[in-house]
Formats: C-alpha cells, sequence, structure tokens
C-alpha cells in the first residue's frame, strides 16, 4: 500500500513512535514539576506536596487542571496574534527537537523487519538540534514583546542576547566533539560509544572530552534558562519575566515548554556525552535475552541517564545563587567561548598527533 | 502529483506570498516575521534539493541568529505601524516608474539568454562531507579570504563600540 510514493505500513510505525516519544516526554515533563517541588522541599528541609495522591504524586495533574480552569486573559494593548502565538511556538520548538534522539537500538523482528527507534535518521542530526534550539528564544520573545509590558520586553530582550551568546560557546565546544566522532547523525555518534570499555580507553565522549562536555553543560543551563542563568524570569528585578501578563494555559506552556527542554536537552547530553542508550557489558546481555528485551534494556540505560541528569539540573537550580547579568555575559564571552577555542585547538593537536604516531 | 510536487509548489505559494508579506505589511515587526516564514520555506527548498546542510545552516544563521537580532533592534526601538512615515503619491509614483523599468530591462534581458536544460544532480551532492571538502580542496583560497573578511568586520565592530565608550561617557564621580 503506497502513499504519495510513501509505504503506508511505514507512515504508521512512525506515526506511533512519534506519538509515543511526545506521551513520554510530556508524562516526564509533567513529574520533573513535581520532582521539582519535591528536591527544593528536600533541600529547604521542608516535605512538598503530599496532599493530592500518594506523596502527592497527583499533583502535576491537579496544577494542569487548575491551570485549564483559570480565566484566561489576553491584555487590551497587547498584539494578539503574537501573544498567542508566543506559548505555542515556545511548546512547538520543544518538541521537535526529540525527532532526532535515538532511543534505543534497531529492534529487528522475527520476519527480519527492521523497527527503528528514532523518528529522523537525518545526516545532520545534531545541526537539526542547533537549529531548533536557535528558534526556540522567537517563542519568549515574541510574547513577551505582544505584552506591551516593559518588564516582558526587558525579560525577552534578555533571554535573547543569552541565547545568542551561549549558542556560539555552545557550538564551538561542540565542534571538538564532531573533530572526534566525524559524522553529525546522532545515531552514528551513539554506535561509535558502544558499550564502556574498547581495551584501550572508555568510548563514551565524556571520558575524550571532559571539557568539552562541561562547556556544554554551562551553555546547556544558560539556554534553557534555569538557575544560576534564570535571568530572563528573575523575579527579584523583573517580577515574573516574559510571562507576566499570561494566565491561564498560555502560561502553562511557556511553564511546561522549559521542563521538556530540560528533558530533550538531558537527552541531548545523555547521546552525546554519556553513550546514549549504550551500557557496560551490553554485548554479553545481548546474547543472553530475547531481542525485545534487550532493546528495552537500552531505552531504560538511557532513561536512567535522562532523569540523573534532569536531577542534576534540579540540585544546582536548588543550591547555586543566580548570575548578575553582566557576570552572565562575561562568563559567556570572555570565559567560556575562550575555554572552548582551547578545548578545539587541543582536541585538534591531539587528533594530528595520534594519527601521526 | 508526488509528494515532491506537492512539496515544491506549497514551499513556492509560501515564499512567495511571505515576501510579498515582507514587504507589504506596515508593522515592521510582522515583516520580520513574514522575513523568518521566507527563510523556512527557501530552507525547504533546499531540503528538496539535497542540500540538508544548507538548508539547516540557512535556518540557524538567518531565522536563528540574524533575525533575531533584527527583532532585538526593532523592539527596542519601539517601532509600529502608525510611526512609519506615509511617503507622498509623488514618491509612490516615481517608485512605480522607476521598478517598472528594471523589470522591462530585466525581462530583455532574459530574453535573449539561452536556457540550459537542468541537470539531475547526484543524491548526495549536499551533504556536509562534499561541501567540506569541495570547500577545503577545490575553493580554499576564496574560503579562507572570506574568513578573513568576516574578521575584519567583527574587529571594525569593536573598534566602532570601544571608540563611544571611552570618549563620549563622562566618568561619573571623578
Amino acid at each position: 500500500m503506497l502513499l504519495l510514493g510513501i509505504d503506508i505500513a511505514f507512515l504508521i510505525e512512525k506515526v506511533i513512535l512519534i506519538s509515543v516519544i511526545l506521551m513520554g516526554s510530556l508524562g516526564i515533563a509533567m513529574y520533573s514539576t513535581w520532582a521539582e517541588r519535591k528536591v527544593a522541599a528536600v533541600m529547604q528541609d521542608r516535605i512538598g506536596p503530599a496532599r493530592a495522591g500518594w506523596f502527592g504524586l497527583l499533583q502535576p495533574l491537579a496544577d494542569g487542571i487548575k491551570l485549564f480552569m483559570k480565566e484566561e486573559i489576553i491584555p487590551d494593548r497587547s498584539t494578539r496574534f503574537l501573544f498567542i502565538m508566543g506559548p505555542c511556538l515556545a511548546m512547538l520548538t520543544a518538541c521537535m527537537t526529540s525527532a532526532v534522539v535515538p532511543w534505543g537500538p534497531d529492534y529487528v523482528t522475527a520476519s527480519g523487519h527492521v523497527i527503528s527507534l528514532q523518528v529522523a535518521d537525518i545526516n545532520i542530526g545534531i545541526l537539526f538540534v542547533f537549529g531548533v534550539v536557535s528558534l526556540g528564544v522567537y517563542g519568549v520573545m515574541l510574547g513577551g514583546w505582544a505584552s506591551n509590558n516593559k518588564f516582558s520586553l526587558l525579560s525577552s530582550i534578555r533571554a535573547a542576547s543569552q541565547a545568542i551568546s551561549y549558542e556560539l560557546a555552545m557550538g564551538i565546544s561542540l565542534i571538538a566533539l564532531l573533530m572526534m566522532t566525524g559524522s553529525l547523525s546522532l545515531r552514528e555518534i551513539v554506535a561509535q560509544q558502544h558499550g564502556f570499555w574498547d581495551g584501550h580507553w572508555f568510548t563514551w565522549y565524556f571520558f575524550k572530552q571532559p571539557l568539552g562536555f562541561l562547556i556544554f553543560l554551562v551553555c546547556a543551563f544558560a539556554e534553557l534558562n534555569r538557575a544560576p542563568f534564570d535571568l530572563p524570569e528573575c523575579d527579584s528585578e523583573l517580577n515574573m519575566g516574559y510571562h507576566q501578563e499570561y494566565s491561564s494555559m498560555k502560561l502553562g506552556f511557556y511553564l511546561f515548554s522549559e521542563y521538556i527542554n530540560m528533558f530533550i536537552s538531558s537527552a541531548i547530553i545523555a547521546t552525546l556525552f554519556w553513550g546514549g542508550y549504550n551500557f557496560p557489558f551490553m554485548d554479553k546481555v545481548a546474547a543472553g535475552v530475547h531481542p525485545l528485551l534487550f532493546t528495552l534494556i537500552c531505552v531504560m540505560a538511557l532513561m536512567t541517564k535522562i532523569v540523573c541528569l534532569i536531577l542534576f539540573f534540579m540540585f544546582v537550580r536548588w543550591t547555586l545563587p543566580r548570575f548578575r547579568y553582566d557576570q552572565l555575559m562575561n562568563l559567556g564571552w570572555k570565559g567560556l567561548i575562550p575555554l572552548a577555542l582551547i578545548n578545539m585547538l587541543i582536541t585538534a593537536i591531539a587528533i594530528l598527533w595520534i594519527f601521526k604516531s | 502529483m508526488g509528494i515532491y510536487e506537492i512539496l515544491f509548489w506549497l514551499l513556492t505559494i509560501m515564499a512567495i506570498s511571505s515576501a510579498l508579506g515582507v514587504i507589504l505589511s506596515r508593522n515592521p515587526i510582522s515583516s520580520v516575521l513574514f522575513l523568518i516564514v521566507t527563510f523556512f520555506s527557501i530552507s525547504g527548498h533546499y531540503i528538496l534539493l539535497n542540500a540538508q546542510f544548507l538548508a539547516v545552516v540557512n535556518v540557524i544563521v538567518y531565522a536563528g541568529a540574524i533575525m533575531v537580532l533584527f527583532l532585538f533592534v526593532i523592539m527596542l526601538m519601539n517601532l509600529n505601524a502608525d510611526v512609519e512615515p506615509q511617503k507622498g503619491r509623488l514618491l509612490q509614483l516615481a517608485g512605480v516608474i522607476a521598478g517598472g523599468i528594471l523589470f522591462l530591462v530585466v525581462l530583455a534581458a532574459l530574453k535573449s539568454a539561452t536556457v540550459l536544460p537542468l541537470e539531475k544532480a547526484s543524491s548526495d551532492i549536499g551533504l556536509i562531507k562534499n561541501l567540506g571538502r569541495t570547500l577545503f580542496t577545490q575553493f580554499v583560497l576564496p574560503f579562507e579570504v572570506s574568513s578573513v573578511l568576516f574578521l575584519s568586520a567583527m574587529i571594525g565592530a569593536i573598534v566602532i563600540g570601544k571608540k563611544e565608550d571611552t570618549n563620549t561617557i563622562p566618568l561619573k564621580g571623578k
């Protein structure tokens, strides 16, 4: 069966995969809000949400219902179309990146049919991620400007300049990684990190690019607008920041997209630096269990890494104080970019030296 | 019609209508937004031509960075539809005549040109590996010269920015 020259079975397979990934990222983002409150509570010696459900596990649901039920206010002097488009764009760009992440190894059915656990294996995977990340700032900018509020405008301008500054360092830190991988496809990069130990050195790129990982991580914090770089929504200076005028689910979209972004960027970091779905002794496990079970174990390994990274994001938020704006810019332009350039140089020299010997 | 043709026509209509939106809309902010949509549809065309790298770089550099700066400046200057100066009738008429003459010249020039038949490019011509190999072997000199050009532009921007800082702003309390 063909539809416009595409196999319908293939289309159905992809649609199911996309729905599962979307539902999964929404679900994880939902429970990230719960985890964030629990982490904050533990750090501050409180109990945290405990009323809705067992351990407050129904709290995200209650929050969602609350946001839906709230009155929806669109300011009179706002630019209506852009005001509505802002949160939509934020949500859209947050969900788009998951398309290129390989969530697990290919599963080959008994009849020889290969099911890929990656929505699209494009050969420029990382650049696609970058493209979507660079578009992410539009949601904040348009929403902030369309609100017709000084605080929102200031906040959106902060968000834009912060995003542009840290994208540079992020890109340069990735170039060093790409010189080692020789490929831009995320699937290829994960395949290169197969197992854990290749006989000489660890296969995971964290052990080959520790400095690059550090720079990438700091830039990820800044791109996510998360503490200690949460200047666009810094409440002591800007009230609430770019979502000041928003209410109801449009506010929910902004808050929620931050958690989806956190999930996706954890997935990207895990894929690039922590081996993706690979785990130690995976060949021995693969030989011993059913292929379907092995695929599931791989997916669980990736999820474990992602959850650890999300928890790390939360620990940092509740530990470090916020940067001042000039400190943020100094760190980005005078700290991280030179460091990333040096890292690139060291990597180039190391690669040349290894190739020569 | 296959999926290729459908996508091509969709992208073409999107590109042309949003490009018209850029020049026809009164509000500078919506002009910029239309321009972003235009860049996206052009990126779509690049993908149809198998130039994936070019498509993504177009999105990252133009839609993701340069347009953000455009938006930035327009937002800071608070330009609105009612602030934009209205052109007089005479000026509009002059514009139409000048544009019409230019169109005529272009039409006349194109009429005598011979159009070569299109060659079907191989499917991996736009991949980053081939692009990199071509840039660093066949076109290495133009590539390096253009990078020097960028560097000089960057230094120029820094020099202009520095001058303002030290000369015109008086130091407080001294």
